[in-house]
């Protein structure tokens, strides 16, 4: 006899064929809540339209993966989440995207709260060169003006969860920009975990790294992901079919698919995504 | 086989190739020899011709009729004035709008047309400023042939050249720091202040001393607003009557006695004196203070 849980999600999956079923079965029980939502979000640079009308969901505390090729708004996307588009001159957004069921957007809300709430880890590393490794963890705290109760105890705490600590606890006084490039991307997420964000956006913090980096990084996600709702942008695809929960297919500026990783990436319900990930464009 | 006898001859050295390379080398060496000597020429023979009247008494003496004990203290004390007042008008100003320009203001026309004026600016004849500061400073606004009044025209000369050189130290910010400051919650002011002022101040810092070395030695608006050619008192205050270093040197090279022109000699080589002391500091600032900030 099925499961009560396995009859309910057939027809959860309806018209989807028997082995997807099951498979979904073997997922998490109930479809996780969305800890952000954006709504029919478009995003401009000038007259440039780079985001045209997404909605999609970033489940909490799951690791959700944005994947596509170079221009297909996958940055612009994340960098809308934390209201980080339209620092850029020129940049504009309409459509809404909540953080706990509440439009980022709307007016009277600060962008200053929304990232301290959603944090973010670039491309490029960028430790600030002016300061010490301890420094750079407390930046976050320090530019806000904010007293950190117990400064050491908090960077300990940051490094640690950045998998930092055993090779900086040493050298807290050195420069951020004396380690190495995967070290210094390690420092960038210890510095925005120790704002104790709720989420944390990624856009291709690997790009620049080398694989033995890359995978202590992927490894790092792996552990995050137990604690913080994660978005990483990555033109990887084996980078997001190793970390991520759920995938995102942009093209162009849409959003063309978005389902768990395993079923994106074996039984693409799209052409356009089957054509991108077996390599037929991109 | 036999076009091969010499296996090097393919790649030999002509010398017909290196001619232009050759010839330009020398070009630029001489371009920078000659201006070299000539400025040593000059200065040695200042030099040679002050060297009667350096002392500790030409620098601490009141300018006189007799030429043997004629001295520039008031002078100096202008200048240190007029130097001190210039900054203190310049740099708030000249960095402030710098700062608007560079993180504040959104492209537009506006500010193309700002943008401009400022590089015209830098380029318009000192005496003009001088003309500009006559008018405004010392008849409308009323500070009268103060030293006050010729800070203020000073600082309008330097602005320019501030608000340029400030920019430029500025953009030597990457974004991505910007970028970093911001995703932690930070806001524009909070990032300049702590993020982006530090990392520049080294270029800012420079970019004001070489203005200031560049004012001191200054001349045409400082006569042109009415700074006094005979004083044997030091400014006691921003309403002061005042002369500067340029000044005295201007009135004793204009008197016919052979002495005034030893005493202007003097002038001028204390003059580059302090205009090498400036920049030196500029160095000696921005070395130290790029050391404190790692790249």
């Amino acid at each position: 006899m099925a499961p009560e849980e396995n009859g309910t999600r057939r027809s959860f999956t309806s018209g989807a064929g028997l082995e997807r079923a099951a498979r979904a079965a073997d997922a998490t029980a109930a479809p996780p809540d969305a800890k952000m939502a954006a709504h029919d979000l478009h995003a401009w640079f000038g007259t440039n339209e780079a985001l045209k009308g997404i909605t999609l969901s970033i489940p909490e505390k799951r690791v959700t993966a944005i994947i596509g090729p170079s221009g297909c708004g996958k940055s612009t996307f994340v960098r809308c989440l934390n209201r980080m588009h339209e620092v850029v001159p020129g940049a504009r957004v309409r459509g809404r995207v909540t953080l706990d069921g509440q439009d980022i957007y709307a007016s009277g809300v600060n962008p200053v709260r929304v990232r301290r709430r959603v944090g973010m880890v670039f491309q490029k590393p960028n430790p600030f060169p002016a300061m010490s490794i301890q420094e750079n963890v407390l930046a976050g705290l320090r530019l806000s003006g904010e007293h950190a109760p117990d400064p050491a105890g908090t960077a300990e705490k940051a490094l640690r969860q950045a998998a930092l600590w055993d090779e900086v606890k040493d050298i807290l006084k050195r420069s951020g920009s004396s380690l190495s490039g995967g070290q210094q991307q390690r420092l960038c997420i210890a510095r925005a975990l120790a704002l104790e964000p709720e989420v944390l956006l990624m856009d291709e913090p690997c790009s620049a790294l080398d694989p033995i980096a890359t995978a202590r990084i992927e490894e790092l996600i792996h552990e995050l992901r137990e604690r913080y709702t994660i978005a990483i942008v990555t033109h990887n695809m084996q980078q997001a079919a190793r970390v991520a929960d759920f995938t995102a297919f942009f093209y162009q500026g849409e959003l063309v698919e978005v389902d768990r990783t395993d079923v994106l990436f074996t039984h693409p319900s799209n052409r356009k995504t089957e054509d991108y990930i077996t390599g037929r464009f991109g | 086989m036999s076009l091969r006898t010499s296996p090097i001859h393919d790649l030999a050295m002509r010398r017909a190739e290196l001619a232009p390379e050759r010839a330009f080398q020398a070009v630029g060496i001489l371009a920078i020899v000659l201006p070299l000597l000539l400025l040593l020429w000059l200065f040695g023979g200042a030099l040679v011709d002050a060297w009667p009247r350096l002392g500790w008494d030409f620098l601490t003496g009141f300018p006189s009729r007799k030429a043997e004990i004629a001295g520039i203290l008031p002078a100096l004390a202008g200048s240190a004035w007029l130097m001190a007042l210039t900054a203190l008008i310049a740099i708030p100003l000249g960095l402030g709008a710098a700062l608007y320009l560079e993180e504040y203001a959104r492209p537009s026309r506006l500010t193309a047309l700002i943008e401009l004026n400022i590089g015209t600016l830098a380029g318009v004849p000192s005496i003009l400023y001088g003309l500009l500061g006559l008018e405004i400073f010392v008849r409308v606004v009323g500070m009268g042939r103060s030293v006050l009044a010729g800070a203020c025209t000073l600082a309008l000369l330097l602005l320019p050249m501030v608000i340029i050189t400030s920019r430029e130290a500025l953009r030597t910010v990457p974004q991505s720091l910007r970028e970093a400051s911001f995703a932690l919650g930070a806001d524009r002011w909070q990032t300049l202040r702590r993020i982006v002022l530090p990392m520049c101040l080294p270029g800012v810092l420079t970019g004001v001393i070489l203005s200031l070395a560049r004012a001191i030695g200054e001349t045409a608006p400082l006569i042109t607003i009415g700074a006094l050619t005979y004083v044997a008192f030091l400014p006691d205050s921003v309403h002061s009557a005042f002369t500067a270093l340029p000044i005295q040197i201007f009135n004793w090279t204009s008197r016919p006695q052979a002495a005034f022109h030893v005493n202007a000699a003097a002038g001028i080589v204390v003059l580059i004196a302090l205009m090498l002391l400036l920049n030196g500091a500029a160095i000696w600032l921005r070395a130290r203070l790029q050391r404190r900030v790692y790249w």
